[in-house]
C-alpha cells in the first residue's frame, strides 16, 4: 500500500533502526554510569569516568532516540497526513547518513572531554553546526511537504510538528553561540548569570520543544490509529496547543530558583511553571477521553497499553514538575537524587513508551508483515515500566531523604550532618537505581530482539514470495 | 482557518514562542551584569587558572559538583556566603551545575591548603573515606599550553608575557588546583562571615573521658584527612602533645584559620561535637 502511494518509507526504516541502535548505547551507557556513581572504582580515567560518559547518556538518549525516532516519524506521519510523497527523498537519504555522523562524532568527542559544558548542549561549535545543517535540511524537506500538501485541513501533529521545528531551531541557535578558539574548543558568548539565565531558558525548553511537542504529535496520530476511534476534542486540541507554546518558554528560570539571577525571572518561572499544568492536562484528557467505551482495548490491544501508559506519566510529570518549581519545595528537592528521578520518569515513562508503541505500529506495516510476537511485546512493556518505576520510586526517596539530612540542625542551630555523612546514606538507593536500570536495558532487548524477528521475517517472506 | 495556511501558523509559532524568549531571556541582559552590581575584587582568571577551569571543564566536573551557594541556611552553613551574581561575570561559560553528587564548590578557593587536594585528587577515598568521586591521578601530566595565549585573547582577560611563561613547566593538576583556589574567594567572606563564638569559653566535658569515644570517633571523620589517624600531622600539623589551652583549640577548631588553610568545623560540628574533639585532642600524648 505505502509503496504504491509512493510515500518515502525507506527512509522511515532507516531512521527507526538508526535511532534504537543509539537508544540501546544511551541505556547501556546510563546502566553504566549508575553502576559508577554505586562503585567508583568502575571510573576508568580518562575516557571512562561519570564526568564524561554522563554527557554521551544524555546526548545519546535525546538526540539519538529522541530526535532520531521524531525524524522517522515526523517524516512517517507527514506524509499520511497531508497525503503527499516526501518533498525530497534525497535530501531526507542525506539527512540519515548526517545524522548517524553527528551522533558518532558527538559520542567520540565528548568521551576526549571536548565540551562546552552547557547541559544538552554540550557539543563543540564544529560538530554544533552539523547539527545546525542536518535541522535546517529535515524543517525544510517537512514544511515543503507540507506547503504541497494534498489535505487542506492540517491535523493536530502537523502543528506540533511545526512547532517543533521552529522551536528547536530558535534554542539551539542562541544558545550554542560560542567564541571559538580552536577546532576543538569554545567559550560560551554570554557570562556568569546571563550564561545561566540562557542555558536554562534552553534546558527547559529542550523539555517542551524535544521531549513533549514531538512526542504529542506522535500520540496525537497513533493513539486513534491504534484505537481506530478519533481524538476526543479537536478544539481542546487547539487550545492545549497554542498555550502549551506560549507558557513553555517563561519557565527556564525554575532550574535557577535561590541562584543570583533577577527575583522577578524566577517568579514568572515558577507562576508560569504552575499554569502549564492546564494545556498538559488537556492532551493527557484529550487521551483519555478519547477511550471511553474504548477501556477494554488496554487489555486487548498492547498498543493502547504502551500509549495510555505513556500519556499518563505525561500527566504525572506535569504535576511533579510544577510542583518542584515552587520555590519552597525547590529549596528542599533541588539538587538531589529527586530531579533524575523526575527526568526518567518523562524520558522512560513518557517519551520512550509512546516511541515504543510508534515502532511497533509502524514497522510490521513498513514491512508489510505482523508483529514476531505479541506475548514478548508484552514482556517488553512489563519490564520497562518496573525498571523505570524502581529507577524513578528509589530516587525520590532517595532525594528526600538526602535533603532532610542537609536541613538537619542542631539545638545549637548548627548543622546536625556533614555533606558526606548525607552522600553515605544513599549507597543502597543507588544500587536499587543500577538494578532498575538493568531490568529496563532487559526490557530493551526483549523490544529489539522482537522487532529484529519482525524484520528478518518479512525479509525471508519476501524472498519466499519472490521464490 | 490558520490550520490550513501552513507558513502563516509557523509564523504565528514563531511569535507566540520569542514573547517568553524576549521577556524572560533576551530583556534581562538589560540588568545581569549591569555595571552597578559588579564587585571590585572579583578578578578575571589568570592563565594558570583559567586553564585549569578548562580542565575543570574537559573532566565534566559540573556533572557532580555546583557551584552556587544559595541563600539558605542548609547551603550557607555549609558551603558560606551565598554567591551574588556579580562574581561570575568572568565565567564564559558559567558553571553552576544541575546535581549535588558531590559538595557544592562555589566556595571551595582558600579551604583547604594545595596538598589536601593533591592528596584528594590523586585518591579520594584516602582523604574522605567512603566518596565516591574517582581518581584524577592522571592530571600529573604536562599542561598543553599552545592555546593558553589565544584563550586569554579570545575573552579579553589582561595577561603579561611572564603570566604565559609562568606556565612552562606546569602541570594539569597544578592548574586545577590553582583553578579551585580562585573559586568563590575574590570577596573577603572568610573575615567578614566568620563564625565568632561569644561568651566564656570552657570546656564542658573537661577530664570527662566517657567522651572520649565520640571525639575520637568524630576526630576520624573529620579531621583525620589532614592531620593523621594518629594525630602524627600530614598535610596540617602534629596534633599530639599540644600545650594550648581548650579555649583555643576550640577556637581554632569551630572559626578555622582563613591564612592558614584550616577549615572552620564550627558549622558542621556545632559546640558541643567541637568540645569532644577538643578533650579527645587533648588526652592524646606521645607516650
Amino acid at each position: 500500500m505505502n509503496q504504491q502511494e509512493g510515500y518515502a518509507d525507506d527512509i522511515v526504516k532507516g531512521f527507526v533502526i538508526w535511532s534504537m541502535v543509539w537508544g540501546l548505547v544511551a541505556v547501556l551507557v546510563g546502566v553504566f554510569i549508575s553502576f559508577q556513581i554505586a562503585f567508583p572504582q568502575l571510573n576508568f580515567p580518562p575516557y571512562l569516568t561519570y564526568g564524561r560518559l554522563r554527557p554521551i547518556h544524555t546526548n545519546a538518549g535525546i538526540f539519538g532516540w529522541g530526535i532520531g525516532s521524531f525524524m522517522a516519524f515526523f517524516i512517517y506521519i507527514t506524509q499520511r497526513l497531508t497525503r503527499t510523497s516526501l518533498w525530497s527523498p534525497g535530501l531526507a537519504k542525506a539527512q540519515l547518513w548526517l545524522f548517524n555522523v553527528v551522533i558518532a562524532l558527538a559520542a567520540v568527542t565528548l568521551a576526549m572531554g571536548m565540551n562546552r559544558s552547557k547541559e544538552y548542549a554540550e557539543l563543540e561549535w564544529p560538530v554544533a553546526s552539523l547539527v545546525v545543517v542536518l535541522w535546517v535540511i529535515f524543517a525544510v524537506n517537512i514544511v515543503m511537504t507540507i506547503v504541497k500538501r494534498r489535505e487542506e485541513q492540517m491535523y493536530i501533529s502537523l502543528w506540533y510538528i511545526l512547532a517543533t521545528l521552529v522551536g528547536v531551531a530558535v534554542l539551539y541557535l542562541v544558545n550554542n553561540a560560542s567564541i571559538p578558539v580552536s577546532l576543538t574548543k569554545s567559550y560560551s558568548a554570554y557570562a556568569g548569570a546571563n550564561d545561566a539565565n540562557v542555558q536554562w531558558w534552553y534546558g527547559h525548553n529542550a523539555v517542551a520543544m524535544v521531549l513533549t511537542t514531538p512526542p504529542l504529535a506522535i500520540f496525537y496520530y497513533f493513539l486513534p490509529k491504534a484505537t481506530g476511534v478519533p481524538i476526543y476534542s479537536h478544539r481542546m486540541g487547539v487550545i492545549a496547543f497554542w498555550s502549551l507554546i506560549f507558557m513553555y518558554l517563561w519557565t527556564g528560570a525554575h532550574h535557577l530558583l535561590w541562584a543570583p539571577v533577577p527575583d522577578w525571572v524566577q517568579t514568572l518561572a515558577m507562576a508560569f511553571s504552575v499554569m502549564l499544568i492546564a494545556p498538559s492536562w488537556a492532551a493527557v484528557f484529550n487521551g483519555y477521553f478519547s477511550m471511553n467505551g474504548q477501556w477494554h482495548q488496554m487489555r486487548e490491544n498492547y498498543l493502547v497499553k504502551f500509549l495510555i501508559f505513556g500519556i499518563t506519566f505525561y500527566g504525572l510529570q506535569t504535576l511533579q514538575g510544577p510542583s518542584q518549581s515552587i520555590r519552597t519545595f525547590s529549596a528542599f528537592i533541588h539538587f538531589t537524587d529527586w530531579v533524575p528521578g523526575h527526568v526518567h520518569m518523562g524520558t522512560l515513562g513518557w517519551v520512550s513508551l509512546v516511541l515504543f508503541a510508534a515502532i511497533y505500529y509502524t514497522i510490521p506495516r513498513l514491512y508489510h508483515t505482523e508483529i514476531y510476537s505479541v506475548g514478548l511485546a508484552n514482556v517488553h512493556f512489563w519490564l520497562v515500566l518496573t525498571g523505570q518505576l524502581i529507577f524513578s520510586i528509589t530516587m525520590w526517596i532517595a532525594g528526600v531523604q538526602q535533603a532532610a539530612m542537609l536541613n538537619a540542625t542542631n539545638p545549637d542551630g548548627s548543622l546536625h550532618y556533614s555533606f558526606i555523612e548525607t552522600m553515605v546514606e544513599l549507597y543502597p538507593y543507588w544500587h536499587m537505581r543500577a538494578l532498575g536500570g538493568v531490568i529496563y536495558l532487559a526490557g530493551l532487548l526483549v523490544f529489539l530482539y522482537n522487532i529484529y524477528q519482525t524484520i528478518a521475517g518479512a525479509k525471508t517472506q519476501a524472498v519466499a514470495q519472490r521464490a | 482557518m490558520i490550520e490550513k495556511k501552513p507558513i502563516i501558523f509557523l509564523l504565528l509559532a514563531t511569535a507566540t514562542i520569542l514573547v517568553g524568549t524576549i521577556i524572560t531571556m533576551v530583556l534581562p541582559f538589560r540588568w545581569i551584569n549591569d555595571p552597578k552590581l559588579a564587585i571590585a575584587s572579583v578578578k578575571p582568571y589568570t592563565p594558570l587558572q583559567l586553564e585549569g577551569r578548562d580542565i575543570y571543564i574537559r573532566e565534566g566536573c559540573n556533572n557532580c559538583h555546583t557551584q552556587t551557594v544559595r541563600p539558605l541556611l542548609s547551603d550557607t552553613e555549609r558551603y558560606g556566603e551565598y554567591s551574588k551574581s556579580g562574581e561570575f561575570v568572568y565565567d564564559q561559560p558559567f558553571l553552576w551545575g544541575s546535581r549535588r553528587n558531590g559538595p557544592d564548590l562555589a566556595r571551595i578557593g582558600g579551604k583547604y591548603p594545595d596538598a589536601w587536594h593533591v592528596k584528594h585528587m590523586k585518591d579520594p577515598r584516602a582523604m574522605v573515606p567512603r566518596s565516591n568521586m574517582p581518581s584524577y591521578d592522571f592530571l600529573n601530566r604536562p599542561l598543553d599550553t599552545s592555546l593558553s595565549e589565544k584563550k586569554m585573547k579570545a575573552l579579553k582577560f589582561p595577561y603579561t608575557p611572564a603570566d604565559i611563561q609562568a606556565l612552562q613547566g606546569k602541570s594539569e593538576m597544578d592548574a586545577i588546583i590553582a583553578y579551585m583556589q580562585k573559586v568563590g574567594n575574590d570577596i573577603p567572606w572568610r573575615k567578614t562571615g566568620k563564625t565568632e563564638v561569644l561568651g566564656e569559653l570552657k570546656n564542658p566535658f573537661q577530664d570527662n573521658m566517657s567522651v572520649l569515644p565520640e571525639g575520637q570517633k568524630l576526630y576520624a571523620e573529620h579531621c583525620a584527612q589532614c592531620h593523621g589517624i594518629e594525630l602524627k600531622g600530614e598535610v596540617g600539623p602534629d596534633l599530639r602533645d599540644m600545650d594550648q589551652p581548650d579555649s583555643k583549640v576550640f577556637a581554632t577548631i569551630y572559626s578555622g584559620i582563613a591564612a592558614g588553610g584550616m577549615p572552620a568545623f564550627g558549622d558542621t560540628l556545632g559546640k558541643e561535637r567541637t568540645w569532644k574533639v577538643v578533650t579527645y585532642l587533648k588526652s592524646v600524648h606521645k607516650h
